[in-house]
């Protein structure tokens, strides 16, 4: 079959990437471990000291890893959505970075109840969860909603590696341990591409892919939720649910952005990311970005317009004690990416990351401005002179922490891109196969059309000769 | 106002402080009674025997009934005390910091010096309001958010009006803590010597407290039980606190009893932030007519003054 043959072409050229290992990718897991490890060192330290380490405190119970868990939880949910998306409308450049989106989607939503957890004071309770849930309580929506789209992204992202893995599987002649080979075997649980196969396989995936769409709107939804049914000023807020939505795509779209950039480079895939792929999601970036200035402009105008007192005072420290985060996170990120994708000649591959990039951070400090200057001005003043009790400032140990998920989502970014193509081999050979199909089937197309004004043409003139 | 309707008046008000207190005892009564387990086989040591509700002679150890008089479990504290609703009155006019509602309560609850379930703040509108000292302790409302938001059915609303906390039930996810728009809730961040208190744990004395949970003001049940008035209560010099029954319509600070539906008419009580619609239990009386000035609540150390240096009115004290 042609496009067999072109799959096993194509997976020759990525081969390498699973089968040989460099000193310097070794230095760089190396590397990871260590950032991992000393973040492992501190949540012993927190979890053998107590959160009285951390710089949380009574006001400001939250802190940076309340923001890394929204940060984490909405790039997975952008992956899903933009992976989703792509796949439901058939966006023909989708193929090369698919992968990319639907790894980060699952691999973040592994990491971002992590942080959720080193909120936790009694983690060793946390089967109560299960055994005492309430359903009144955001919490108890928040771990039905993320289960359920653990569940439903593990199983589109299997079904999107079945094909690669059948490949893996099929290949004969590679360097790849006998092991390795096995674990292929039984993951492609039997698929060989035959008709009846790729056409259930389509079929699933394309439900699935719709479904984690929903899926991942209504998790965001719930995990804007747990913020705004508390009677917080700068929480209690009717948008914060398509808010979170549009903040969650705008930053993960910065972060799939990232990564195309990296693997690019790392695994020389200048053909297959080509600037197209940077401009098409660049595209998508642009377009959230407005919508996140519009939410975000519509959420402050409305504080800063009216006159309510504690709404005031959120406004006030934004705008003096946060300004440069406030300038940076609202300004600065959200016009960014607006400038240079609105502009085509600021396009490049590297102006384009360089506004993901400038975008995901904003994004980051975005949150935090939502979560800790809100707990900063609650409605009974802060009477103290304990500093640290006043004003949240975050301690070593949750920056270590913060850095070691970011290590955790690298490492596991990493092991992926050594057990399977980053680029979807199958995906990407049939939708060349399909392009090249649907010129053919446009010809055929254009011919038909051709001969059927001719006849109608000779139709009028042998009624007209008739007459 | 003649002689014979003052006494009367008085007479009143005694009987209905009487009243009261042996209506609390009689339900510690119950109580103590209702909590002793008929099993006299696991005993030891020198036996009593008892008159059970149920009219039965039942033998128990001696050194159990101490012990069990006082000792709700947790699970026995999610039931509140029957036909009561608990309320607390706070006058405005009569406060002026003295802090012994604070001290009394940290030290019933074996508190560190900076956890306050009982806080006193010093408010202030505006600049052009007057400032007025607020003790505040957990407002107890009756549409608790802090109940509402608990994935585990940690804290919880009892019939009796009371919101309590079972520290170990609580996974220390702090989610009450930014529900409660009042901060009455405190997280107890690390181990300390306060919280080895050689007691067994009921959330009706909130003792001992447990690192990693939450903890807040409990309006005492267990001093209830007994038939006596919460800690801040009895601690206030002035009797700025009353506290009392809701449905029985009598509250008391341990120097007059009052009918609690006519001290709030007469003097325009009023809750905090009624607007969030949290209904609380804690009324206050504005602070009109003030027995002290406010400056007489600055007689303090200079860490407590210090609290307060933010408040307008200290602000141009200082200025001056």
């Amino acid at each position: 079959m042609e496009s067999n043959k072109r799959k096993q072409e194509l997976l020759k050229e990525f081969l390498p990437q699973l089968e040989k290992t460099s000193i310097v990718w070794y230095a760089w897991v190396a590397f990871l471990f260590a950032a991992i490890f000393l973040g492992i060192y501190c949540l012993v330290l927190q979890i053998l000291k107590g959160h009285i380490i951390t710089g949380m405190r009574d006001n400001v119970v939250w802190g940076v890893y309340i923001v890394n868990f929204i940060f984490f939880m909405g790039i997975s949910y952008a992956g899903a959505l933009v992976s989703g998306s792509m796949h439901l409308f058939k966006t023909s450049w989708r193929g090369p970075i698919l992968r990319i989106a639907e790894l980060t989607t699952i691999i973040a939503l592994f990491i971002g109840p992590l942080y959720i957890l080193l909120c936790i004071g009694r983690l060793d309770r946390l089967p109560f969860l299960f055994m005492y849930p309430r359903i009144q309580s955001p919490i108890t929506w928040d771990v039905i909603a993320i289960t359920t789209d653990l569940f439903g992204c593990l199983i589109y992202l299997y079904l999107s590696f079945i094909r690669d893995f059948a490949l893996l599987r099929d290949s004969g002649d590679t360097k790849l341990p006998k092991w390795r080979i096995n674990i292929y075997k039984v993951l492609a649980i039997g698929y060989h591409d035959t008709p009846t196969q790729r056409k259930r396989i389509k079929n699933v995936t394309n439900i699935m892919s719709a479904m984690i769409i929903a899926i991942a709107i209504i998790v965001y939804s719930v995990l804007a939720w747990i913020f705004s049914v508390t009677l917080q000023p700068g929480w209690h807020s009717t948008i914060f649910g398509p808010y979170f939505v549009i903040a969650a795509v705008f930053s993960g779209a910065g972060v799939i952005i990232i990564l195309m950039r990296v693997f690019r480079s790392v695994y020389h895939l200048e053909k297959y990311i080509t600037k197209q792929h940077f401009v098409g999601v660049g595209m998508i970036l642009m377009i959230l970005s407005m919508f996140f200035a519009y939410f975000t402009f519509s959420e402050y105008l409305t504080k800063w317009y009216g006159s309510k007192k504690l709404d005031d005072n959120l406004i006030q420290i934004l705008f003096t004690q946060y300004f440069w985060q406030f300038v940076f996170s609202n300004y600065v990120g959200t016009l960014l990416p607006i400038i240079i994708m609105g502009i085509p000649r600021f396009r490049t591959i590297n102006t384009i990351t360089f506004a993901a990039i400038v975008a995901v951070l904003a994004l980051w400090m975005n949150r935090y401005l939502i979560v800790v200057p809100t707990l900063e001005t609650p409605y009974m003043p802060i009477q103290d002179t304990r500093p640290e009790w006043m004003l949240y400032k975050a301690t070593w140990i949750e920056w270590c922490l913060t850095f070691g998920g970011v290590g955790t989502f690298c490492l596991l970014f990493t092991l992926a891109a050594k057990f399977v193509p980053i680029i979807p081999v199958s995906e990407v050979a049939d939708a060349e196969l399909e392009m090249s199909a649907e010129l053919a089937k446009g010809q055929d197309n254009h011919e038909a059309t051709v001969t059927n004004s001719l006849k109608k043409q000779i139709v009028h003139k042998k009624e007209a000769n008739e007459l | 106002m003649d002689n014979s309707l003052n006494e009367r008046k008085n007479n009143r008000r005694k009987f209905l402080r009487v009243s009261f207190l042996t209506g609390l005892s009689a339900v510690a009564a119950k109580t103590v009674f209702a909590d002793i387990p008929i099993d006299p086989e696991k005993e030891t040591g020198e036996m009593v025997t008892l008159l059970s509700p149920d009219g039965q002679l039942v033998k128990v150890a001696k050194e159990k009934i101490n012990y069990m008089e006082k000792y709700i479990s947790p699970e026995a504290s999610r039931k509140g005390i029957p036909h009561r609703k608990f309320v607390m009155v706070i006058d405005l006019a009569k406060c002026k910091n003295a802090r012994k509602c604070v001290e009394n309560c940290q030290k019933a609850h074996h508190l560190p010096p900076h956890q306050e379930f009982m806080k006193v703040y010093l408010m202030q509108e505006s600049e052009e309001a007057a400032p007025y000292w607020m003790p505040k302790p957990c407002f107890h409302c009756d549409k608790p958010l802090c109940v509402s938001v608990c994935p585990v059915g940690a804290t919880y609303k009892r019939s009796d009006g009371i919101v309590l906390i079972d520290n170990e039930r609580c996974i220390g996810c702090k989610f009450c803590m930014t529900g409660c728009p009042y901060s009455a809730r405190q997280f107890n961040w690390a181990d300390s010597p306060f919280l080895h208190v050689d007691q067994p744990y009921s959330p009706e004395t909130s003792v001992p407290g447990k690192e990693g949970t939450v903890s807040k003001c409990d309006f005492c049940p267990d001093m209830i039980r007994d038939g006596k008035m919460p800690h801040c209560v009895s601690a206030c010099p002035m009797g700025v606190i009353y506290f009392g029954d809701q449905l029985e319509d009598i509250v008391t600070n341990g120097e007059e009893t009052i009918r609690f539906s006519e001290l709030i008419a007469a003097r325009s009580g009023y809750r905090h932030l009624e607007d969030l619609g949290t209904k609380p239990s804690v009324y206050y009386l504005p602070p009109v007519n003030r027995q002290f000035p406010v400056d007489r609540g600055f007689d303090h150390e200079d860490e407590i003054n210090q609290r307060y240096k933010d408040v307008p009115y200290v602000k141009k004290m200082h200025k001056n």
